[in-house]
């Protein structure tokens, strides 16, 4: 057996799967809440990806970074969390809100148009040709020379430590603020049934933005994590992400918070390891199938409970 | 009545303009308002127009369509209006999927390819076959709507969301597909077998051959398109007022309610998908048979997203807003290809947009006055204060540009400012949907003006990303404020 390739492609799917896990959760959010799947969400990804790179210009080019590192990757990450996130409060306030009571497929034609809107005002902005958060530039590659290396002389680098660090950190925070705060027990009462929370005396408007605020800010987060770890960034990098998160939020379970972290891990080593022992050019092909096996078997996800179909 | 002698008579009603208790003014004055409506020779149009059976706007429709050839002879004008009908015929079969049965297919361009490729292969040198048309037509569909069929069917149990999802992805799959089918071998263990030609496209694909009819010139396939369109617009109206298409209707509106009277949900749910999946398959034949080459980034996003603009543009539902939405969109975008166009028909819509909804009518002059002094004033601070603001060549030429250079900015690197003013616009025009009263009205007047900036040094320079930034307006703005369309009925909301 050869261990590097195994070990190699399994950092690689915890990596990948710990940026699509992100995403999922927010997909899974606001899927839990308002039963809308948010196509916007994966171009919300793309623009914390860019609002971290804007940062890191402020500060000189990958070569000449003089910051102290750490900060500056807190300063990123703090950034492009407030901005995705005020930005998927935005989308929500003026796309999504005057459509709740709406046909089912009037908010999902809308949050298409919001995404297509994002990516293309994005590729006008910014040009359509990908910019790199060079991260082996920044001081001497001093992140990805640092690190450890696992059996099988596999080497891996702080960004891919710090994405999977900062992945588990904030899910745990979102956990504690689910299960613990009262506006996430406000949340999941309003996931619940939203009529009762809103005789119940919770505000349900309020509750819908700080999901979207949330969900949003998460999708930022990765999208300086997959920087940090993929360097490359251009406008329409949501939509294979967004596809792949949703998928991983479907597999896991829509709606169901651990389920979309569990999806997020089975699509990235799905996608890793097909990669790596199958063909380069057919991950999706797998994701895909995968995709579909688990709704053929559990069509409510892995961890979902089966859902009451009121048809 | 003869026993009411010795009743007196009612005293006489209060007169005074006041309603009858108990009749909403605005119901009593039906009858006045519907004699109002008919008054005048363009009541009377509209009157009768809406009385007219929908069969005769579809013949009225294919007699104008067919007389576009003999009016033109330039290609191009040709060429528009072959695309015109193909996007009609994708977003007839699409109006099944969505504007009948309600569910949202994000896979339906894959389909449209699906059909493309199909027609390459059964008739191109690629294999060298070369069926006759009138047989690879029903294998094309045939295989289409079996495609579809087993598309839909691992999420049958939750059609509606999970079925967006499935199909999203199916499209993408289908593109990877396509994209690199030149080497496929199954799971590598198998030799790489050569089906697509991969991004290279299968070229030298054979034209329409019916019967031993070659249709060959744009004119044949132009005409070929109307009579396609026109017998699947007569298919699917008949199956409009049918008991499937009455079914289809009625489970939109309330799944519960149909499966409660009997109806087999699912399994008219399934029809509709195969059937507009069929109907996409069509459309592919008929383009691989005019541009004689497929490549796979013709069934991506992009072109998916169009249709679905046609479709709630025009009215998802509605035929007759299929026919309207694909002729505004498909002509609007191509007019957006030459500046000229693009930029008079930019200012004449928003001049005709704001006489339509401003009203009274001392406001639309105030604004559009306010809006035209606005921009001398700017001009003339400008090129004494800010000289580089103005030096830039206007986008447009003529007298339209020569005018708009007096009023506009057109700073000599637009790039950066322009984008920026973009930005700043996006928030202004959300802030002004928060805005009423006379506050919206007098911000509306910098707002044009921004417009204006915008359109002249950023969007009308970016043609082919400005086009697809309109889709997704189209979409989001329709969606918000006019989800029933320019032609489709009002839903009407049951609590």
């Amino acid at each position: 057996m050869n261990w590097n390739l195994f070990v190699t492609e399994l950092v690689a799917g915890i990596t990948h799967g710990a940026l699509y896990a992100l995403i999922a959760l927010g997909y899974s959010m606001v899927y839990g809440i308002l039963k809308l799947l948010n196509f916007a969400h994966g171009d919300i990804f793309m623009v914390g990806a860019f609002i971290g790179y804007g940062l890191m210009t402020v500060f000189g080019t990958p070569d000449t970074l003089t910051v102290n590192l750490a900060f500056l990757i807190a300063l990123m990450l703090v950034c492009s969390m407030i901005g995705g996130g005020l930005l998927g409060v935005m989308v929500e306030r003026f796309a999504y809100r005057r459509l709740r009571k709406a046909p089912r497929i009037a908010p999902l034609i809308t949050a298409l148009g919001v995404s297509f809107f994002l990516e293309n005002a994005a590729q006008l902005v910014l040009g359509a040709q990908p910019v790199s958060y060079n991260s082996y530039a920044w001081k001497n590659s001093v992140l990805w020379t640092k690190g450890f290396t696992l059996p099988g002389n596999v080497h891996v680098g702080l960004p891919q430590l710090i994405v999977v660090v900062g992945a588990v950190v904030l899910m745990v925070l979102l956990t504690v603020f689910v299960q613990r705060t009262q506006t996430g027990k406000a949340m999941r009462a309003t996931s619940f049934d939203q009529e009762a929370a809103a005789m119940m005396g919770i505000d349900v408007d309020r509750v819908i933005v700080v999901t979207f605020f949330i969900g949003s800010a998460l999708a930022g987060a990765a999208g300086v994590f997959n920087g940090l770890v993929y360097q490359q960034t251009w406008p329409y990098m949501g939509f294979q992400a967004g596809l792949f998160a949703f998928t991983a939020a479907v597999v896991g379970g829509i709606g169901n918070l651990p389920g979309a972290v569990l999806g997020g891990l089975l699509i990235g080593l799905a996608e890793a390891f097909a990669t790596g022992y199958l063909s380069s050019t057919f991950q999706q092909a797998i994701v895909f199938a995968l995709l579909i096996a688990v709704m053929l078997v559990r069509p409510s996800g892995l961890l979902g409970r089966a859902a009451v179909q009121k048809v | 009545m003869d026993g009411g002698k010795d009743i007196p008579p009612l005293p006489a009603r209060p007169d005074g303009g006041q309603p009858k208790v108990g009749v909403d003014s605005w119901v009593a004055s039906y009858e006045g308002r519907r004699e109002q409506g008919r008054g005048g020779p363009f009541g009377w149009l509209r009157y009768e127009l809406l009385r007219a059976p929908r069969p005769a706007f579809y013949a009225g429709f294919g007699v104008l369509a067919a007389l576009l050839p003999l009016v033109t002879s330039n290609g191009y004008v040709i060429r528009v209006g072959f695309d015109t009908l193909l996007y009609m015929l994708l977003a007839l079969g699409l109006n099944i999927v969505v504007g009948y049965a309600g569910l949202l297919d994000l896979g339906y361009v894959a389909f449209y390819g699906f059909g493309a490729y199909a027609y390459a292969m059964l008739a191109s040198p690629k294999f060298g076959i070369h069926w006759d048309t009138l047989l690879v037509i029903p294998v094309v569909m045939i295989a289409t709507a079996i495609l579809g069929l087993l598309v839909a069917l691992p999420s049958r149990r939750l059609l509606g969301d999970y079925l967006a999802i499935v199909t999203l992805f199916f499209g993408q799959f289908f593109v990877t597909v396509v994209q690199n089918g030149n080497r496929i071998s199954f799971l590598g263990m198998t030799r790489h077998y050569d089906i697509t030609s991969g991004p290279n496209g299968i070229p030298d694909i054979d034209n329409w051959n019916l019967g031993g009819l070659h249709i060959g010139s744009l004119d044949g396939y132009y005409y070929t398109a109307l009579v396609v369109f026109l017998l699947v617009l007569g298919a699917v109206y008949l199956v409009d007022t049918s008991r499937t298409g009455r079914a289809w209707k009625s489970l939109r509106e309330d799944p519960l309610a149909a499966e409660l009277m009997g109806m087999p949900v699912n399994r008219l749910k399934l029809i509709a998908f195969a059937f507009g999946a069929a109907i996409a398959g069509l459309a592919g034949a008929l383009f691989a048979g005019l541009n004689t080459a497929v490549f796979a980034a013709d069934f991506d996003v992009p072109t998916l997203i169009i249709i679905y603009a046609m479709l709630i543009l025009g009215g998802a539902g509605s035929l007759g807003g299929v026919i309207l939405g694909a002729l505004v969109v498909n002509v609007s975008l191509e007019l957006l290809r030459t500046p000229d166009h693009a930029t008079l028909i930019f200012y004449v819509l928003l001049i005709v947009a704001l006489a339509l909804k401003m009203r009274p009518w001392a406001w639309l002059a105030g604004v559009l006055g306010g809006t035209l002094a606005l921009g001398f004033v700017v001009h003339a601070i400008a090129s004494s204060a800010w000289p580089r603001g103005v030096h830039g060549d206007p986008t447009v030429g003529g007298n339209l540009g020569r005018a708009l250079d007096h009023w506009v900015l057109h700073p000599s690197s637009p790039r950066v400012i322009g984008n920026m003013a973009f930005v700043a616009l996006v928030f202004v025009v959300l802030a002004l949907t928060l805005m009423h009263g006379w506050r919206q009205k007098l911000a509306l007047v910098p707002t044009l003006y921004l417009t204006a900036f915008v359109w002249d040094n950023r969007l009308v320079v970016e043609p082919s990303i400005t086009r697809l930034i309109l889709i997704g307006v189209i979409l989001i703005v329709l969606m918000n404020a006019r989800p029933q369309g320019l032609l489709g009925a009002a839903r009407v909301e049951i609590v």
